[in-house]
């Protein structure tokens, strides 16, 4: 017997403050301006993609004592972009990072059940836990949680959320359908009346993107939706299998749980042509001054003496100097020396000069090709269970999709493996998730009490 | 000194102000429906009016009204891209609430309405409203006031945090921003402290007008220091006038340009045939304390005019009895009597809601200032 065809998934995500994105572009436009989100959304709604994503950093990035100016710097709250784009789509979803340290479960269930209701049902909350103290910087709390704590709390925290989403019955209309709610655990003691009635998809869409053992726990147990940095074949393969597996443990089925790692994707007229795009675009994403700044982060000191197009530096990191010298950053170098030595070895095997091996060590895998390649690429993937599908990263705002959406798209509707129009309104069913009923979720059950 | 015209705001709360209309049928229901919010307030855009408001709290609501609401801020959002002229002015409260949040999350609201956005500070004072965080007891109002005092700073600094040209996207030196136009704000308060800068560029208006109701002398104490556009609810004209006077006093004190600010009476507003028919499904006259304007389009249009003139107050915010009628008939009824005597605005829509109020985008603070980094 034949498997039956998976269907893709498909999500875009607006381009970040990273180096990803081209700023240097001539067709690269505004990173702030209202239109180029719409743009960028209204796309991905014409390509009949699940949702579109907005990420969140709330303190910007700091590189030897100052404010990182070489990348994309500074954007838009993301709920607000997200409410003011539900007036001008009409299906997609509308997915946004909050962070669980920065925040607290009733002020952030309310916007997003808000953001349900203006959106006819199609939020999504992607919950990040970071909570270092550089960011703390501009909360009146400061950096106070334990690195340790931070899933402790992230987890207490959607616990808490759903409970107050779930205090409202059906009928917003029959006043005793909204119990009074009470909450008491380590993190939050906290009660009172939730005051915005049940929203149209029940539960928002929970995202949940850490790989560590902790997060991709949390994901088993809570998200509906897991991104992933594993867009590679075999690693993709793994982190599916490792995700799914622990899904049972929590009552789940596997297709409780999407998996859909970031991905690239360039489409070229030809496979040569579209590799040479990538091998462009990757110039173009490692400056010449941000190699430098690159290197730097694991020298752990000032480079900005040596030539971008020259060797790297034959001396060892300072290794007190790479912990400090990036800050607010998502990753850090756990062992600057190994990599270093690592980073010599390849330059001197392949001659490369500074910039050069940067854009060799950074080069994450991607799907570069026509648009029939891309396509069959992409399906291969997912039908081989490395992903249930994508969240397309594009390099370029705002017309960064287009040619997927005009090119690839319509050969993966061919397939039969992705939907030709939205068959539902609500982000819940684009994924294929149930809808959430109140009282349903083991978790909603346990939170009284943690 | 009194403006040229009467400024006009219309409140889009629940399903009207009168206690029961939110048992017309189907009214409830319909204040979750974005499509409804966004018809009243291109309602109100086509009356030239200055702005809509919608009242935001964590407190238990004080009257019997729609018991739900959607969060204000993001309702406006909702409503930006399908208008082009009117303010819209949300309520946010300081007391629980981040002010690094409320600084990006207003900027944006300006970002996405093209500079029509507007801040209307408020605190929260019950238990109920404490207990909804868990993070710290109910405060006195003098202390409520002295840390939205604080928030104010705090937001208004975050707003001016970036330079308007901080973007250079400078191909030659590969930087994408001139990091001497982005500043840390450092402020240390009693309540909070907070570093910036902001992560949301400056936004359209530069700074989105702060509304402050002067309820009480903190709340007044405050509003003559920051606010914009300031609320009162005077129900009686020569008692409005001599708080009208009063404010702009204590605001020329502070230093400011009291015609750089507006007072405005919020004033309950219904055509008398709709409101004997809510007053009848209420069961009885309800006790109204502010301003209560009801009667035909020509008596109320008369009482907008009389207080505007009498420089009593600058203009109104207009609670309408019952949404979507009452907004309709101000807009196709009373709106047109006043526009024939000249007293609202006739010109072509303006943009921003500071242009509507006369103000200059302003100044950055820290703008030629080296940034300390």
């Amino acid at each position: 017997m034949t498997k039956p065809l998976k269907q893709i998934h498909l999500a875009a995500h607006f381009p970040g403050v990273n180096s990803t994105t081209v700023w240097s572009d001539p067709t690269a436009g505004s990173q702030t301006d209202f239109a180029s989100f719409v743009h960028l959304a209204q796309t991905a709604e014409r390509g009949k993609f699940d949702f579109f994503f907005l990420a969140e950093g709330l303190r910007l990035r700091e590189h030897l004592g100052k404010i990182f100016d070489l990348d994309v710097v500074g954007r838009p709250d993301s709920l607000t972009v997200l409410a003011a784009l539900a007036a001008v789509t009409d299906r997609i979803g509308l997915a946004g990072t909050l962070n669980t340290t920065f925040n607290e479960p009733f002020e952030l269930a309310r916007q997003f059940a808000s953001l349900d209701h203006l959106s006819g049902g199609r939020a999504a909350w992607n919950a990040v836990t970071s909570p270092d103290a550089f960011t703390g910087e501009n909360f009146r709390r400061g950096g106070f949680l334990d690195y340790e704590l931070r899933y402790p709390r992230a987890s207490e925290f959607i616990q808490v959320v759903r409970q107050l989403w779930d205090t409202w019955g059906e009928d917003p209309l029959v006043p005793e359908s909204n119990a009074p709610f009470r909450h008491e655990g380590d993190q939050f003691n906290i009660e009172g009346v939730f005051d915005v009635p049940r929203s149209p998809q029940g539960w928002p869409v929970q995202i949940q993107a850490g790989d560590s053992d902790g997060g991709r726990e949390m994901a088993a147990q809570y998200a509906d939706v897991i991104f992933s940095s594993h867009s590679g074949y075999r690693d993709g393969q793994e982190f599916y299998a490792d995700v799914k597996a622990r899904l049972p443990r929590y009552g789940r089925s596997p297709d409780d749980l999407k998996i859909i790692p970031a991905a690239v994707a360039v489409v070229g007229d030809t496979d040569d042509e579209a590799r040479e795009l990538f091998a462009d675009i990757r110039m173009q994403q490692v400056s010449p001054q941000g190699a430098i700044a690159f290197l730097e982060q694991v020298w752990g000191r000032d480079l900005s003496e040596y030539d971008p197009d020259g060797p790297i530096p034959d001396f060892d990191p300072d290794v007190d100097g790479t912990h400090s010298i990036t800050r607010g950053r998502v990753r850090h170098i756990k062992d600057p020396l190994a990599v270093a030595r690592k980073w010599r070895e390849i330059a001197t095997a392949k001659n490369l000069s500074i910039r050069q091996l940067v854009i060799e060590v950074t080069t994450r895998s991607a799907f570069v090709g026509s648009a029939s390649s891309v396509a069959s690429l992409i399906n291969q993937y997912v039908q081989d269970d490395a992903a249930d599908g994508y969240i397309l990263v594009p390099h370029l705002t705002p017309h960064g999709l287009d040619r997927f959406v005009d090119e690839v798209v319509p050969l993966l509707q061919e397939r039969g493996v992705f939907r030709t129009d939205y068959e539902g309104t609500t982000l819940r069913e684009h994924l294929r998730l149930g809808r959430a009923v109140p009282g349903k979720n083991s978790a909603s059950k346990t939170s009284t009490k943690v | 000194m009194s403006k040229p015209h009467i400024h006009l705001g219309i409140s889009l709360d629940g399903a009207g102000a009168h206690s029961a209309a939110w048992q017309l049928p189907g009214a409830a229901e319909k204040t979750l429906d974005p499509a409804r919010l966004v018809a009243l307030a291109r309602t109100a855009e086509r009356g030239n009016f200055d702005f809509v408001s919608l009242d935001d709290s964590f407190d238990l609501p004080t009257i019997a009204t729609v018991p739900f609401r959607l969060d204000a801020l993001l309702s406006f959002a909702r409503v930006a891209p399908t208008t082009t002229s009117i303010g819209l002015i949300a309520t946010v409260t300081t007391t629980h609430t981040e002010p690094f949040h409320v600084s990006k999350n207003l900027a944006t609201l300006d970002l996405v309405s093209k500079g029509r956005a507007g801040w209307h500070v408020a605190v929260s004072t019950d238990q109920t409203a404490a207990r909804l965080f868990g993070r710290k007891d109910p405060q006195p109002l003098d202390e409520l006031w002295e840390e939205a005092d604080e928030a104010i700073e705090v937001v208004t600094r975050l707003w001016d945090s970036w330079e308007d040209d901080a973007v250079i996207r400078d191909r030659q030196t590969g930087r994408y921003l001139d990091r001497d136009k982005v500043h840390y704000i450092d402020f240390e308060g009693k309540s909070f402290n907070v570093r910036g800068p902001s992560i949301t560029p400056r936004s359209p208006q530069g700074q989105p007008l702060v509304v402050i109701s002067a309820k009480d002398q903190a709340s007044s104490a405050v509003a003559a220091a920051r606010a914009d556009i300031i609320l009162i609810d005077d129900a009686d004209i020569d008692a409005a006038r001599i708080r009208r006077t009063e404010l702009r006093a204590k605001i020329e004190r502070l230093g400011r340009n009291p015609d750089d600010v507006s007072v405005l009476v919020t004033a309950r507003v219904g055509e008398s045939t709709l409101r004997t028919r809510l007053d009848t499904l209420a069961g009885g006259v309800l006790p109204t304390h502010s301003l209560d304007l009801v009667g035909d389009a020509v008596h109320v249009a008369q009482e907008l005019e009389r207080w505007f003139k009498s420089g009593a107050v600058d203009g109104f915010l207009l609670q309408p009895d019952s949404l979507p009628e009452s907004i309709d008939w101000l807009v196709d009824d009373v709106a047109p009597l006043l526009r024939g005597q000249g007293v609202i605005r006739n010109d072509q829509p303006i943009r921003t809601l500071r242009d509507r109020f006369g103000l200059a985008r302003p100044q950055n603070r820290y703008a030629n200032s080296k940034a300390h980094s």
